[in-house]
């Protein structure tokens, strides 16, 4: 597929964002996004896995599962190595750098459940991104996923202080919240 | 436990969708129309009852620290099944749920009853369980998804009022998924309190 960076980074960013535009990762945005500190954390964590997990899983497509024939087995293998790489990616953060893992630490466990991660690896194979296109694509991916997370968070600090009705408080509110978000994003579309 | 409260549970008063919140991305991505949301549900029950029959016959052969990675492989194994005879069966509709279908295995709610219920109960009242969690998440897709085909393209599953070019396209769009699923919340939380 001929596809230039610049179209895949800003399609991924803005036009086709993960969150608005493709309802992926849905749990940590309503459940880790209300504070901005915890945000940029997460975003931070969900764009250092998905790099090297489309990477990893990408490499496994092209050698082990077409190579041998056995691509239905692309959904079991891939949220496997996804699982063991973050409990790897955990483990060595704990000893090589203690800091960043005490930035970190908290949100790992939690991208194993988060789907955008696995569906970018789905995505990308879908998609027929070469190696470098795909670890552009998923970079850029969660990129937009930590700006929809601190934009929110922002909202979201700001709204509890407000005088929301009882049965709109928490979750509904902040989908409704959400569909505003998505409109203001969709003014992107037609960009790439 | 009494059998058939198993089951009414899992629609009202543990309704994975409208009360405990689990499983978003599906509910917010499949529910373009009623049709598609009825698919979804029914793929994930599927998929739902056969992981917590599995995983409550297994559970006594399962050292406690794998147990996770152990659920997780066989929740994939059934969703891999599915997915294969989706494709072979309903061609359309496995087209437009697309990535949606293998991301069944990382729905919080499927996960979320093999370690909260599966793991715990026998084998009958499991299979119970996964049949009442279901249907509690299919009816709820199945409600999103009329609304939004409803209000966005004046149809209800595929039956058109030949009214589609006056109704507001937005609520099939992205946007109406969050505004409708938004205030459905707020529905169900006015209606369970009274």
């Amino acid at each position: 597929m001929e596809l230039s960076y610049f179209a895949i980074i800003i399609g991924a960013i803005f036009v086709n964002n993960v969150v608005f535009a493709q309802f992926l990762g849905i749990c940590p945005f309503l459940g880790v996004s209300s504070k901005v500190d915890t945000s940029l954390g997460m975003g931070a964590a969900v764009t250092f896995v998905m790099a090297l997990s489309s990477v990893v899983a990408w490499l496994i497509q092209e050698y082990i599962l077409v190579r041998f024939g056995i691509e239905y087995m692309q959904t079991i293998v891939f949220i496997l190595v996804i699982a063991a790489l973050v409990q790897m990616v955990e483990i060595i953060l704990k000893k090589v750098s203690p800091s960043l893992y005490q930035a970190l630490g908290i949100f790992l466990p939690l991208i194993t459940t988060n789907c955008a991660v696995l569906g970018v690896a789905i995505l990308m194979i879908q998609k027929e991104f070469d190696l470098l296109q795909s670890f552009v694509y998923s970079v850029s991916t969660a990129v937009g996923f930590a700006i929809a997370l601190v934009l929110f968070a922002g909202i979201r600090e700001r709204l509890e202080l407000d005088g929301v009705p009882a049965a709109m408080k928490g979750v509904p509110v902040a989908l409704i919240v959400a569909a505003i978000l998505a409109m203001a994003f969709m003014g992107f579309s037609g960009l790439v | 436990m009494n059998k058939l409260k198993i089951i009414t549970d899992g629609i009202l008063k543990n309704n994975p969708t409208f009360v405990l919140v689990l499983g978003m991305c599906p509910t917010l991505g499949t529910t373009t129309s009623a049709m598609n949301g009825m698919g979804m549900g029914v793929a994930t029950m599927a998929v739902l009852i056969m992981s917590n029959l599995v995983i409550s016959l297994i559970k006594n052969f399962i050292p406690d620290k794998v147990r996770i990675p152990a659920f997780i492989v066989v929740i994939a194994s059934f969703v891999t099944i599915i997915e294969m005879l989706m494709q072979a069966y309903v061609p359309s509709l496995y087209a437009s749920l697309g990535v949606f279908i293998p991301l069944i295995v990382v729905n919080c709610i499927i996960l979320g009853r093999a370690e909260a219920f599966a793991s715990k109960n026998g084998a009958f009242d499991s299979v119970l369980d996964g049949i009442g969690i279901g249907l509690g998440f299919t009816i709820a897709l199945t409600i999103i998804g009329a609304v939004r085909e409803l209000l966005g393209s004046g149809a209800i599953f595929g039956y058109s009022f030949g009214v589609a070019d006056y109704m507001p396209l937005v609520f099939v769009l992205a946007p109406g998924a969050f505004l409708v699923l938004g205030y459905l919340m707020v529905l169900f939380n006015k209606i369970a309190k009274r």
